[in-house]
């Protein structure tokens, strides 16, 4: 099983974790592995057509899986898959 | 026994190589290395274009930072050739260097033959006091220290980021800060925004900013800008800053942003925040990658923290706020490696700091082009996320 870094905004939709393993031989097999178990995270992953949404970068390990094979990047047991949405924010709480 | 002074240095110049200041200067474009090893107080009179400042009390300990490679040439001098006489004997004897030569004469024949002589912007002793931790350092020294007096910063925000980076680099003396914030200040701020106080609850936060960074270094300029920044706005404030500091806290300021940087080649050195979680990165226009690079597309709101207030812990502006003031430094004075290309993602609570690698997009809508080929109706394109947020609720 893979290790997956969930970004603080997704969150709220994997059950407040910050960490969970999900099985796949490759990236697009452990991403919609975690969706069917968090179906929440199903649209804000993927597009309608199956693709990664551009805003959301994948990297296994310390690379971005966009240079390497995509959703198809063979993925080992003893891999971390870290999810980033693009975040913005000094403190938007600032703005009242 | 012992021989006298003069005897001694006359065996010392036998076994060192010597260079006439004829072949230095030839040497001079070519960038050879060359030390001046007289005392600082000389050094500032005036020295050689381009020579770096080791005193000989300090030669052992900070030549390996001024020349790493041991068989790279080496010439020293001092005032007349004496001192550097002896300092090439320590280099070439006692640490490995392989091509250590001494200038005959040393600078009085230098001058002698009318050859150029750099004076140096002295540094007031007041100012020598302040920044001697930073003249101690090898890397900065008056030279870097100057540096930093005269580089430009803008800092986007005098928030929660914006604090820690303005107190910081207004104490390391970054001669110009330029503060963009429209806001005044507010009690939930001071639970993060170091820079302001309870007194000065309700006062714009740029003169707040102002106060402080004053009270620290009077010698800081600061520039004021109580306006948010827009489209109509960027391209005037930001130009002739020399690093951009990026806090802000919405998208859409932040594509504008990423695009006129590239338009007018300034570094940003951007970070944000959010709970627990810090990200930081520097965009240097053409040398790595540029925001559009690393998201080409901003999130629909619901993946949008910015949209509506958040929640962070009060030290983690502070944390991400100092990463940016020290990759600031490091881009003003040109050493180490920025995070460029990189973009470092902080857990505080798990207290680790993970690394992924930024590309440059080959097709990037806006770093692939010529920056003159970018127009003005082009910065910030965005699709309309004030929809989007306000869809959100």
């Amino acid at each position: 099983m893979a290790t997956i870094k969930i970004p603080p905004v997704l969150r709220a939709s994997v059950g407040g974790e910050r960490e969970l393993s999900a099985a796949g031989a490759n990236v697009g097999d452990v991403l919609r592995d975690m969706a069917a178990s968090h179906p929440a995270t199903q649209s804000q992953l993927f597009s309608a057509e199956g693709e990664l949404n551009r805003y959301v970068n994948v990297y296994l390990n310390d690379e971005d899986v966009r240079v390497l094979d995509g959703l198809d990047t063979a993925v080992g047991e003893s891999d971390t898959l870290v999810i980033l949405p693009a975040m913005a924010g000094g403190t938007g709480a600032a703005r009242r | 026994m012992s021989p006298s002074g003069p005897e001694l240095l006359r065996q010392i110049k036998s076994q060192i190589d010597e260079v006439d200041p004829a072949e230095v200067k030839e040497l001079l474009d070519e960038g050879v290395a060359i030390v001046d090893v007289r005392g600082s107080e000389e050094f500032a009179t005036g020295h050689l274009p381009g020579a770096k400042s080791i005193p000989r009390g300090h030669l052992e300990s900070r030549i390996e930072a001024a020349v790493p490679d041991r068989s790279a040439p080496v010439i020293l001098y001092c005032a007349s050739g004496n001192r550097s006489a002896y300092a090439a004997r320590t280099l070439a004897e006692d640490m490995g260097y392989e091509n250590v030569r001494s200038m005959k004469g040393g600078i009085a024949l230098w001058k002698d033959r009318g050859h150029e002589v750099q004076i140096p912007r002295a540094l007031s002793s007041e100012q020598r006091d302040r920044y001697s931790r930073h003249l101690l350092i090898p890397e900065i020294g008056a030279e870097g220290q100057q540096k930093l007096l005269d580089a430009k910063v803008l800092l986007l925000g005098a928030g929660g980021l914006g604090s820690p980076t303005a107190l910081y680099l207004a104490a390391a003396g970054v001669g110009t800060l330029g503060i963009v914030d429209d806001d005044d200040v507010d009690l939930s701020n001071l639970q993060r925004q170091v820079i302001h106080s309870t007194e000065r609850v309700g006062t714009p936060k740029v003169d707040s900013a102002e106060q402080s960074i004053h009270a620290l270094n009077p010698d800081v300029k600061v520039v004021k800008y109580p306006v948010r920044i827009d489209a109509s706005n960027i391209m005037e404030i930001i130009d002739g800053y020399d690093v951009i500091v990026d806090g802000v806290d919405n998208f859409p300021t932040r594509y504008l942003l990423n695009d006129a940087t590239v338009r007018l080649r300034i570094p940003v050195v951007s970070a944000s925040i959010l709970g627990f979680d810090g990200q930081l990165s520097v965009f240097k226009p053409y040398d790595g990658p540029c925001y559009r690079c690393l998201f080409r597309e901003p999130p629909p709101a619901e993946l949008a923290p910015s949209c509506g207030a958040n929640g962070v812990l009060g030290v983690l502006p502070g944390t991400m706020g100092l990463l940016q003031a020290t990759e600031v430094v490091k881009l003003i004075l040109g050493i180490g490696e920025p995070a460029i290309g990189r973009l470092l993602l902080y857990d505080a609570l798990a207290a680790t700091l993970t690394e992924v690698r930024v590309h440059r997009d080959p097709d990037c809508p806006i770093c692939s082009r010529d920056p003159d080929q970018i127009t003005d109706e082009e910065l910030g394109a965005f699709p309309d996320y004030e929809a989007f947020c306000a869809a959100a609720g």
